[in-house]
């Protein structure tokens, strides 16, 4: 499994270094939803409160994860794209390839591909936003499930649309709400990294995340088999 | 030409043993019997060409007899592998070797680097690549070049490669000379008499068939996702 996992993952990374989409499409297309949501929000707007940040400033972590988020559906159409282009699917599933590995491999190269783009969009929306950091190792270990989360649940997702005409709109559709828990929990976990007045405790959100990383990673080795088999 | 005598021997002492068995197999797409009641035997060693009009269920054919396609009635076995139970049908495909319609490589990696990859996700040393790239000419200008940059031939050619290094006892091809030029054609004869010749079982759909005759001992038509006739190359108008 380990074996087909690290084969799967190096050919995807590889496959992104030759072809640059997550450098040239991805991260622009994230970096433009940042500037646009700090276009359609205005800095002037302030909070009551004794912190006075600005509208902007205290909405950052969620803006932030939406952007992720939808810069994450790109990642997940290439990487099941690539696959499903020239029937590559069929030639997996005839090579007898543990289905576990290949789940873990796609996984693993959307995981360090949205790493990559988490880190300039994370310094992005710190020019856009102006958010502040309290808690660096909060912040490092909710992106990191968060990340984790993302990409397993959302490769699952996109296998389930990998062999439909129709898979660029229904893979949004169906991953987005399984993803929304996700979403919420890396939110206020951001929070409490980011201010130190947050009214949220950080650490079980992150924790959830853990929970949530764990429940997808199960799911996701059970269930790829079948699914490649059926799609 | 004394060890060519000798295959074609065990060739044809190796002819009883049954490679396809179908009775009645019938492979639903979705709710579509795209297979409705295929009876077929294929014995071991035997070049067979499938025709039929486009729908026949040639394509569908090639793939339940590769393990994908489901076995949705009837019986069917590989071997002696039920392609009724999901493992078994898992099984079918370790010695068998599948070339559809699509050649399953990735553009944006070289001809190399997707040879290299098809080898180890099939457990095969990477450097067993090496002759096969020779054989198919694939080892010098073509071999760092991107495979979307290769002509549909050339990209053809690569996925051959990827078959040939599989060395499977029974190959399945869907049109193996479509998008081929000529000599592109005669180089995908010569390669099924060649893995023939070892004792490998080739079934193959093709549209060419005045060539196709050429390499096959026995012809199948498909129509309406049934075998409608079966025989000899030479019978077969």
């Amino acid at each position: 499994m380990l074996r087909d996992m690290w084969l799967i993952t190096v050919k995807d990374i590889r496959i992104e270094l030759a072809s640059r989409v997550v450098a040239a499409q991805i991260l622009p297309f994230g970096l433009l939803v940042l500037i646009l949501f700090g276009m359609a929000i205005s800095p002037d707007l302030a909070v009551v409160g004794p912190e006075r940040r600005s509208v902007l400033e205290e909405i950052a972590p969620g803006l932030f994860w939406i952007t992720v988020l939808l810069s994450s559906l790109m990642a997940l159409g290439r990487s099941f794209a690539v696959e499903s282009a020239d029937g590559n699917l069929d030639a997996i599933l005839m090579a007898g390839m543990d289905p576990a590995g290949v789940f873990l491999g796609k996984a693993g190269a959307v995981l360090a591909q949205m790493i990559a783009v988490e880190i300039v969009l994370g310094f992005g929306a710190f020019v856009v936003f102006g958010a502040p950091i309290d808690d660096p190792g909060l912040l490092a270990a909710t992106v990191a499930l968060a990340t984790c989360s993302i990409a397993l649940a959302g490769t699952l997702y996109a296998s389930v649309g990998a062999g439909l005409r129709s898979r660029d709109t229904l893979v949004p559709l169906l991953a987005l709400p399984v993803l929304a828990p996700v979403l919420l929990a890396a939110t206020m976990a951001t929070r409490d990294a980011l201010f130190t007045d947050a009214t949220v405790a950080g650490w079980p959100w992150a924790m959830l995340l853990a929970v949530f990383a764990l429940l997808y990673l199960g799911v996701g080795m059970i269930a790829f088999g079948p699914l490649m088999e059926e799609t | 030409m004394s060890n060519a005598s000798s295959s074609t021997r065990d060739n044809n002492s190796s002819r009883s043993v049954k490679v396809v068995q179908l009775r009645g197999a019938i492979s639903l797409i979705n709710t579509f019997p795209a297979l409705a009641g295929v009876d077929l035997d294929v014995s071991q060693g035997e070049i067979v060409l499938l025709r039929g009009p486009n729908g026949a269920g040639k394509t569908t054919l090639l793939r339940l007899c590769a393990g994908l396609a489901p076995l949705s009635g009837g019986q069917g076995f590989i071997g002696e592998l039920d392609l009724s139970d999901r493992a078994q049908r898992r099984s079918v495909r370790q010695d068998t070797g599948l070339l559809g319609h699509k050649n399953s490589l990735y553009d944006e990696l070289t001809v190399e680097a997707n040879l290299r990859f098809w080898a180890k996700a099939n457990r095969l040393d990477p450097k067993s690549v090496e002759p096969v790239m020779d054989r198919l000419a694939l080892n010098k200008r073509l071999r760092s070049v991107k495979v979307g940059a290769l002509s549909a031939g050339q990209r053809r050619r690569t996925a051959l490669a990827v078959l040939v290094c599989r060395r499977p006892k029974l190959w399945l091809l869907d049109e193996p000379h479509a998008g081929l030029d000529p000599a592109g054609r005669d180089f995908v004869d010569d390669l099924l008499q060649h893995a023939n010749s070892f004792g490998a079982t080739v079934i193959f759909a093709s549209h060419d068939i005045d060539r196709a005759q050429q390499v096959a001992n026995r012809t199948v038509t498909v129509v309406g996702g049934l075998v409608k006739g079966e025989g000899p190359v030479e019978n077969v108008a």
